[in-house]
């Protein structure tokens, strides 16, 4: 079995996490604008239709106390802040009505990647670093009411970064569930990122990072010193 | 030697080939017809990896130049099935395809793991079909998630065969016959990025845990498939991982 990630667990069904994380990629209609014309060049030749969906592999889960992994050369991160959304039950092909009955609950997502400049092709190397996700502890839906624009703040070593809402995506969470459900079945504990609004900063080695989104929590995390040696499991070699 | 997970009678067993191909050993000493037991994903599977364009010959068919870099997408628990398992065309694409892939299976962990070490980090190999809809390609974060990782569209199995049993590198024909009939071969020789490439370039930015597994990427000759078809991946050494193209009726979709 796969190690439940973040070894968190809460008070409410499904009380931990699956281990599978989706998140939403280009979900912001602000980040198309910027894009204007270029979104309808080659590569992409036209805006995308479906959902967008990347996938965090549990090597990135940053557990409590983790500092998130500087890149090698010093280069700063992009903070993602985003909304976790933590399905609570089974959902496959659900509508847009009845998909929030599927979520048991959110959570504070900071989703560190590598700068990135394209699009087109997935972005594995930028998403999938090790420790590169932080989350918190979830919240009960009920507690949080209407996710879908509540203020989102982040701070770099105490200093106001960037503001922005849970809102300005394509797609309500609603219909990202409805969406999703129509490909994949998702399970109780996957979490969904509903997407990083455009102008996410950046921070670099040794940044103190935290992200509160109304309603939700607070997400305090650290980035690692660049003069850290990377993580070294050469002794487990045959 | 050759592992394989099963279901059967109420519980998940491991196994082992039986005296002939139509029986399995489990490891409590029962042998049971291997038409009997419901084939799982022959290991706990991790992370899956799985490579895009990574046969010179598929890559030309698809009408793409060779890449500075391994075109690499994630895959989750959702669209693994097992040997013998089902897998869905809706009824609205016209391009639904197969694609036989070596699956390498990572035993020891490790990061920054240099080419010359990475053989050492592999378990074993399987066979792998990841099942690809054109129709809802689209140019962002492509090969989007739409098109590869649906619901049971990542066929894995039968057998976890240990490296140990295989050369390195693994130089393996394989095939793929829908109804009787080959439509694919190639030969993992042929791979653009090979598995010392591939374990050193990931475990550059990802540890990678036991588990974890590399779908290697497929060569030319993909055709689309039909309601009804039983696709056969078969690799050298490996085993025949059979799966069948069912409509949406079976899972309960009415015709859009």
């Amino acid at each position: 079995m796969q190690t439940p990630p973040f070894d968190l667990v809460f008070a409410f069904a499904p009380y931990r996490l699956s281990g599978t994380v989706y998140g939403v990629a280009v979900g912001h209609g602000a980040l198309l604008d910027e894009l204007g014309q270029a979104a309808h060049a080659p590569p992409y030749r036209a805006p995308p239709k479906s959902v967008v969906l990347y996938v965090k592999p549990s090597n990135t889960f940053a557990r409590p106390g983790d500092e998130i992994e500087a890149m090698a050369d010093g280069t700063s991160l992009i903070v993602g802040a985003a909304l976790a959304v933590v399905i609570g039950s089974a959902a496959c092909r659900v509508t847009e009505h009845d998909a929030l009955g599927h979520v048991a609950g959110y959570a504070v997502a900071a989703d560190f990647t590598a700068p990135v400049l394209q699009h087109y092709r997935p972005q594995v190397r930028a998403k999938a670093r090790d420790r590169s996700l932080a989350l918190s502890t979830p919240v009960a839906a009920a507690a949080v009411g209407d996710a879908g624009d509540l203020a989102v703040r982040v701070a770099i070593d105490g200093h106001a970064a960037h503001r922005t809402t849970t809102g300005g995506t394509t797609r309500s969470i609603a219909r990202l569930v409805s969406e999703v459900s129509d490909f994949i079945t998702l399970a109780p504990g996957d979490l969904l990122l509903a997407g990083v609004a455009p102008g996410a900063p950046h921070a670099g080695p040794g940044a103190a990072v935290r992200i509160d989104i109304d309603a939700v929590g607070s997400l305090h995390v650290r980035i690692a010193s660049a003069s850290a040696p990377p993580e070294s499991l050469s002794g487990l070699r045959t | 030697m050759k592992r394989a997970r099963v279901a059967y009678a109420g519980a998940i067993h491991h196994a082992t080939p039986g005296p002939s191909p139509d029986r399995v050993r489990l490891a409590d000493g029962r042998l049971v017809g291997e038409r009997d037991v419901v084939w799982l994903p022959p290991f706990e599977v991790g992370t899956v990896i799985a490579l895009g364009l990574n046969y010179a010959d598929h890559a030309k068919e698809l009408a793409f130049s060779a890449q500075e870099e391994p075109l690499v997408f994630l895959k989750t628990a959702s669209t693994l099935v097992g040997h013998r398992g089902t897998t869905r065309r809706p009824a609205d694409v016209t391009f639904m395809h197969y694609e036989c892939e070596l699956a390498v299976v990572i035993g020891a962990p490790g990061r920054h793991i240099d080419r010359a070490d990475a053989m050492a980090h592999v378990a074993g190999y399987t066979v792998a079909n990841d099942y690809a809809i054109r129709d809802y390609l689209e140019n962002w974060h492509r090969p989007n998630l739409r098109v590869k990782n649906r619901d049971g569209a990542t066929a894995i199995g039968p057998w976890l065969v240990d490296a140990a049993d295989i050369g390195a590198p693994p130089e393996l024909a394989l095939s793929t016959s829908i109804n009787g009939t080959v439509v694919q071969r190639g030969n993992t020789r042929d791979l653009v990025f090979d598995i010392p490439r591939l374990v050193e370039y990931l475990s550059n930015f990802m540890t990678l845990s036991t588990g974890d597994v590399i779908l290697t990427g497929t060569p030319e000759g993909v055709r689309d498939v039909a309601v009804g078809d039983e696709v056969v991946c078969e690799i050298e050494g490996l085993g025949r991982l059979v799966n069948t193209i069912v409509d949406d009726a079976a899972f309960g979709r009415e015709a859009p």
